[in-house]
């Protein structure tokens, strides 16, 4: 059974000048243990899939149809005070910008103390012990001695390995790593990306990672996902994804990449730009920019179809103009 | 830590200065204060030795460091229309002002945050719009009209509180206090009401509207995420990161309310310092008005130094720069 399973996941917002539709029937699974990279322009959805997964869409925001599925059961109709106990303990999160995501008023021990006391049975004592444990495994020096420091008096990498040691000190089975390096400095970018594909493996943690960077996804990640406008455009095993990609928008994203090496390569540039949520064509949402359309392309829009390891959703795979 | 109260004392002995020349110049310049010291008849003998006496005919900056001199050694000069030293008036008001401000303080503290709290969490309950609307009347009454109708309901048509004066008070050497004596706290409520009306609501909204901004930030998304009690999100949380305004706005307030109980004391009859400028206002009783307007700017000083120390309780970030 897949860890987390999410099916024809539907988000919309309600406006003034009527309902947009920013996830448009996203499915997808992650098994335990296993790395989902997710990759897409910006304002393709991949925050939002976060979001809706931990239960934290921001009101109008809200999913309209479709269900998430956690160890089987479903999380996405729960209440706030259902949903509590799952988020950091099942489910954790990490975000961009480790300059906000800490509370600054509160020392990091006390942060780390507080959230594993929310979820585990621990003494004080236990707890600050842990803390300590906790900021020696994400690499902080002299972790005994700055338990008690505020954010303010870490960099911005170490303000980041605390954050991960915050997201995964209650033991969740899955964590929703959203641009983790995108804020930080590109030197310290791999380091983080390894200490958590290191601490993620070793408590064999699944990982959802949200990211730019193909040189990250191609070293990191089981599987990757790639979302367009919304929907996912393709997703498959890394390998089979980023060598012989079947949708031409992942194309146009790999055809950048000269080895799997090269880290600081972001997503190529794509002629266009992305359409805005109210402004998405009818049949396939890249067509604008696609140099391979057939009429169908103009009329219906495609779903992902199996196509050689992975399944992509475009009409020149799995059967064509069928 | 203590460099820095040195530093920001500092600061503020310019201020002083210049306030106490304004001071000053209130009394050498406003109104004739050889003719209010001798009455209506006076030779031109007498009144020579009234000007020689009081220094008027030194040079002006000689004049100011008297004043000053004086001021530091606490002699603030004689009342015109009591004929007693202004520092013993004043002394005498103090307690009665002070009381009155601190309890007002104290209740819009007590009722304003927590509502600022409920408000800014449950924003769109019916209760929370109702309180906003409610708190916009407290905002744009003026402060007599809250007391005369107070004074109306609760004084002439219940009759629960008295209408004014400050009921019996116990003396301990300097210091007199009403909150020992029922008659003294029941004399309170009313005026500590109306005077602490617009600080409560102005704290209210302040509050509420932190709370929505801290509420909207990374770092609560971040507590939110990590399945935090709404208890840990709202009080550890998010009310600690709007304590900074908060604490800004508050000390500022109750400088306020001490500089502007005058309203207050003049509808309930309160003996304090306000009631005392008033009173002498309409006498042009110089001595009396430029000391208390010197006690005003002492009194923000030092709320300032407090404030900025607070600041120093409340963030660390503050704390480990030292100072700005
Ligand atoms: N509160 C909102 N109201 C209306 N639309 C929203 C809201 N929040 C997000 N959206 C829309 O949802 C879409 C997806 O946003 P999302 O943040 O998930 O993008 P993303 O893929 O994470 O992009 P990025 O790479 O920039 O982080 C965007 O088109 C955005 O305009
Ligand atoms: S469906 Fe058509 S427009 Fe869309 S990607 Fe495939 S070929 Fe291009
Ligand atoms: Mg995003």
């Amino acid at each position: 059974m897949a860890l987390l399973d999410v099916i024809d996941l539907v988000v919309e917002f309600p406006t003034r000048r009527g309902t947009l539709r920013a996830l448009d029937g996203i499915s997808f699974s992650i098994e335990p243990g296993e790395i989902l990279g997710v990759v897409g322009e910006s304002g393709a959805g991949k925050s939002l899939t976060g979001s809706a997964i931990i239960g934290l869409l921001e009101p109008p925001g809200r999913v309209a149809s479709g269900q998430i599925q956690f160890e089987g059961s479903r999380i996405d109709r729960l209440s706030p005070a259902q949903m509590r106990p799952i988020r950091g303990r099942q489910i954790g999160a990490i975000f961009q910008d480790p300059l906000t995501t800490l509370d600054p008023l509160m020392s990091v021990g006390r942060q780390l103390v507080e959230t594993m006391q929310t979820h585990l049975k621990l003494s004080d004592r236990d707890a600050r012990a842990r803390a300590v444990q906790w900021l020696e495994e994400v690499g902080i020096p002299a972790a005994a001695e700055r338990v008690e420091a505020y954010p303010h008096q870490f960099s911005g990498g170490m303000r980041q390995r605390v954050v991960i040691a915050l997201a995964l000190c209650a033991e969740p089975k899955l964590v929703i790593a959203d641009e983790p390096t995108t804020a930080l400095d590109v030197s310290i970018q791999s380091q983080i990306i390894s200490l958590l594909k290191r601490l993620t493996e070793s408590h064999g943690t699944s990982v959802m990672l949200v990211t730019h960077d193909m040189g990250v996804i191609a070293e990191t990640c089981d599987r990757v996902a790639v979302m367009y406008a919304g929907r996912i455009a393709e997703i498959g095993p890394v390998a089979d994804v980023v060598r012989t990609p079947s949708h031409p928008y992942t194309e146009g994203l790999m055809g950048s990449i000269p080895s799997l090496e090269a880290r600081v390569e972001r997503l190529r540039q794509i002629d266009g730009a992305m359409p805005r949520l109210g402004a998405i064509p009818q049949g396939c949402a890249f067509n604008p920019r696609c140099g391979r359309t057939i009429a169908r392309c103009f009329t219906h829009r495609p779903d992902l179809m199996p196509a050689g390891a992975t399944q992509a959703a475009c009409w020149l795979v799995g059967g064509g103009a069928a | 830590m203590f460099a820095f109260i040195l530093a920001r004392l500092l600061q503020s002995v310019p201020v002083l200065l210049a306030v106490a020349f304004i001071s000053y110049g209130m009394f050498a310049f406003v109104g004739d204060p050889v003719t209010a010291m001798l009455g209506q008849d006076f030779t031109a003998a007498e009144r020579q030795a009234m000007i020689h006496q009081l220094g008027l005919d030194q040079p002006f900056y000689l004049q100011y460091l008297h004043f000053l001199w004086n001021v530091l050694h606490g002699d603030f000069g004689l009342s015109y229309r009591l004929a007693r030293p202004v520092g013993e008036l004043i002394a005498e008001r103090l307690p009665a002002t002070m009381e009155l401000a601190v309890s007002a303080a104290v209740l819009s503290l007590l009722i304003g945050v927590p509502l600022g709290v409920f408000t800014g969490i449950n924003r769109n309950s019916a209760l929370a719009r109702g309180l906003m609307t409610l708190s916009l009347i407290g905002v744009s009454l003026p402060t007599f009209l809250i007391g005369i109708l107070l004074i109306l309901v609760f004084a002439v048509l219940l009759g629960w509180l008295p209408s004014f004066g400050r009921g019996d008070v116990v003396h301990f050497s300097h210091w007199s206090t009403g909150l020992l004596t029922s008659s003294g706290r029941r004399a309170l409520i009313l005026p500590a009401i109306t005077l602490g009306m617009f600080q409560m609501t102005l704290i209210l909204r302040l509050v509420r509207s932190e709370m929505l901004e801290v509420m909207r930030s990374d770092h609560i998304k971040f507590a939110r995420a990590r399945g935090l009690s709404e208890h840990a999100i709202h009080f550890h949380h998010a009310l600690s990161n709007t304590l900074i305004p908060v604490i800004t706005i508050v000390g500022l307030q109750l400088g306020m309310l001490i500089a502007f109980s005058i309203v207050t004391e003049t509808v309930f009859q309160w003996p304090g310092m306000g009631l005392l400028l008033v009173q002498s206002i309409g006498v042009a009783d110089i001595p009396v008005m430029s000391t208390y307007l010197l006690l005003i700017a002492v009194v923000f000083v030092v709320i300032n130094l407090v404030v900025d120390l607070l600041y120093f309780a409340v963030d660390p970030r503050l704390r480990s720069q030292g100072g700005r």
